[in-house]
């Protein structure tokens, strides 16, 4: 399905709160949403959620012979799968062009970097490796699922334990889970990214962009670093042109944060292990809170409004008193009031006397009329008519319907009867206090008959 | 190609060049009669051909079509036969898609798009020799491409990887370094406003390390914007001499 496509004003909304240095949910620019990490029951299981950006990480393993050029490393293999479900503006099926630039970066942050050690996945030179496969699946798409996804495969490949494996000569003995404890990865480091988004041309950027904020953004460059402060990787893509001080400054602010990542991961693995040793229960249903309508409802950001208070305060100190609301009522009919003089009012004129009816909604397409014991109902777009349904002073009244040929002049009631002709016209009378009778010359014909 | 010395102790590499020194660069323009823009460039052994078709009319399907600039329309293959072992599948692979991708963006920021709204331009990279350096040959062969096919450009794009052996960065590296499992960094440059459009790092590399990698890609790409002009002034001289 094609994604929705953004509309301006919501572009230029998120632009111009960049402009000020503010972030729709309240962030700052180099801050992280909150990182929250479970881990399931098996081992090397693993979901990352980082704001509402939720992922998955899973990590089997298996016994292949080695690829050819290396006999004696075992092989890892990462895959990122970028399902409808975290977007419906992923396509099922093939891969699209980011999921597979995606899992190349992961690819060349994690395998490139040798963060696990692959000579310790062999097991027999030359003909039994160790296959270890990190799957990951994108649960919910919420902006940087990039972050999320590496944070998430490193904590799965710290958490996994695979089978322990004895060679006695030329005989493999591999153990299963029950027989002995599975033993865990050896990792030299954690490789973390850190997501930069670029806003009006290079000059304002932003880390751990949300869905709205990359949709909007012109170009990204993603840091991959561990906490020794190694680069693992590097990637400027999307379009902007950077400076060189630029990239140093980003590099800088990244080791910063993956020294907090890198962190967080830890505890929540050493809390892992610790539960696991006290024999409480862990894994998904623990770590899904429950008690709540919807286990996805957004957490309330704390709302700096004092600018606005103030600018408010101020605006209504120095503004105008309104005007005072007194005005003379004027009770005109049985269902007519004026309130106020008003200026010249092309709406129908209400006379005092009773028994008047009045119809609504009308159209300026008459001329004006004798009524005698008719009632006339026009319909048209902008004048109101009253109706006559007595033998009085024809009180039809046309108004005007909005043209500018007319002339529109206001005659009262006893000049229409000294009217025999349609087409008369005198001077109008702008005085407001009485208005009767208004009558347009026009030259459109009549839509009703009488 | 474990235990080859990339640096030597008097500053030679494994293919007698300096540290800051770039492979030869020879460039054709226009060897394809039938394209809009066409280049054959070479970098050392390596060698890329890139064909510029456009701009024209978005082929396929109109959706694609952006209503303020133009697509454009990246694609890499490695011929079979550039590699020391016959490559099985040319393209469609991932690093292939990549590769793709990586030039469609670094072109995308050079390239004056908005004088061209709802059309699409075409740029076909295929590698005829691979020895390292393939993206920087790529990217140098479209820049020369679109300059042959006349299309308005920011600035040239120049391309150039860097390698870091023993505290040296290595400019140009060539297959062996790239092999031998270093940090390679390939950066392309828009030279005058010294702006980067791409820039993509492999492997790992120490943070304090990194302004001086940059700086020699920087003088680098810099060196081969120098002979990438007077390429093309000496193509268009011969050009008009010869009417």
């Amino acid at each position: 399905m094609k994604e929705t496509p953004l509309s301006n004003c919501e572009r230029e909304f998120v632009l111009l709160a960049l402009r000020e240095k503010k972030r729709l949910d309240g962030r700052q620019t180099y801050d992280y949403r909150k990182v929250k990490i479970a881990f399931g029951t098996e081992y090397g299981c693993c979901v990352v959620e980082l704001g509402k950006t939720r992922v998955l990480a899973q990590v089997s393993c298996e016994l292949v012979s080695p690829k050819p050029g290396r006999p004696s490393e075992g092989v890892l293999f990462f895959n990122l799968e970028l399902s409808p479900m975290a977007s419906p503006g992923f396509e099922p099926g093939r891969q699209s062009e980011m999921a597979i630039e995606m899992n190349r970066l992961l690819e060349r942050c994690l395998r490139s970097s040798r963060c696990v050690d692959t000579e310790s996945l062999c097991v027999i030179s030359g003909e039994k490796v160790w296959h270890v496969r990190t799957d990951i699946h994108a649960l919910n798409h919420d902006g940087n699922i990039m972050d999320a996804a590496v944070i998430a495969a490193n904590a799965a490949l710290a958490h996994f334990r695979r089978p322990d494996v004895t060679v006695q000569g030329e005989e493999v003995t591999l153990y299963s889970v029950k027989d002995r404890d599975p033993v865990p990865l050896t990792i030299h480091h954690m490789p973390l990214t850190t997501t930069f988004s670029f806003f009006h041309e290079g000059s304002r950027l932003l880390v751990d962009p949300t869905r709205l904020e990359e949709r909007v953004m012109e170009g990204r460059l993603l840091v991959a670093m561990n906490k020794h402060r190694e680069l693992c990787a590097l990637q400027a893509s999307g379009g902007i042109r950077l400076l060189q001080d630029q990239v140093l400054r980003c590099s800088q602010v990244s080791s910063v944060k993956v020294l907090e990542l890198t962190e967080i991961i830890q505890r929540a693995l050493q809390n892992d292990v610790q539960a696991r040793k006290e024999g409480r229960c862990c894994g998904f249903a623990e770590s899904l809170p429950v008690q709540r309508v919807t286990v996805a409802c957004a957490h309330e950001a704390t709302v700096n409004n004092e600018e606005a208070l103030r600018r408010a305060n101020e605006v209504v100190k120095f503004a105008e008193e309104p005007a005072d609301v007194e005005q003379p009522v004027c009770h005109r009919g049985p269902h007519t009031a004026q309130v106020g003089d008003g200026l010249v009012n092309s709406w129908l004129v209400v006379d005092d006397e009773p028994k008047s009816e009045e119809e609504a909604l009308d159209g300026g397409d008459l001329e004006g009329v004798k009524v005698e014991n008719e009632e006339v109902e026009e319909l048209s777009d902008d004048s109101v008519i009253i109706l006559e349904t007595h033998n009085r002073v024809p009180r039809v009244v046309q108004l005007s319907d909005g043209s500018e040929e007319d002339e529109v002049m206001i005659l009262s009631g006893k000049d229409l009867m000294n009217v025999s002709n349609k087409g008369c016209t005198k001077k109008a009378n702008n005085s407001d206090d009485v208005m009767e009778v208004m009558v347009t010359k026009t030259k459109k014909p009549r839509k009703r008959n009488k | 190609m474990a235990g080859m010395e990339l640096l030597s102790d008097q500053g030679y590499r494994v293919d007698g060049r300096r540290a800051s020194e770039l492979r030869r660069v020879q460039c054709r323009l226009g060897v394809l009669g039938h394209a809009d823009g066409s280049a054959l460039f070479q970098l050392g052994n390596t060698r890329a051909l890139a064909v510029v078709s456009g701009p024209h009319e978005i082929r396929g399907s109109k959706s694609k079509a952006l209503h303020d600039r133009a697509v454009v329309n990246c694609q890499y293959s490695m011929a079979t036969f550039s590699t020391t072992e016959r490559k099985r599948r040319p393209h469609g692979d991932r690093k292939s898609i990549e590769m793709s991708l990586h030039l469609r963006q670094t072109f995308e920021t050079a390239i004056l798009t908005q004088l061209f709204p709802r059309s699409q331009i075409d740029i076909f990279v295929q590698i005829l020799q691979s020895d390292g350096g393939n993206y920087c040959a790529c990217v140098n062969a479209a820049t020369m491409a679109l300059v042959d096919a006349g299309i308005p450009l920011q600035d040239y794009v120049c391309a150039c990887s860097v390698g870091f052996v023993d505290e040296t960065p290595l400019v140009d590296v060539c297959y062996a370094e790239e092999a031998a499992g270093g940090p390679v960094m390939a950066v392309a440059l828009l030279p005058r406003s010294e702006q980067v459009a791409f820039l993509s790092l492999d492997s790992r590399l120490h943070e304090d390390h990194l302004s001086g990698v940059m700086k020699a890609a920087t003088v680098a790409c810099r060196d081969l914007h120098a002979v990438l002009s007077r390429i093309v002034k000496e193509t268009l001289q011969e050009a008009t001499a010869g009417e």
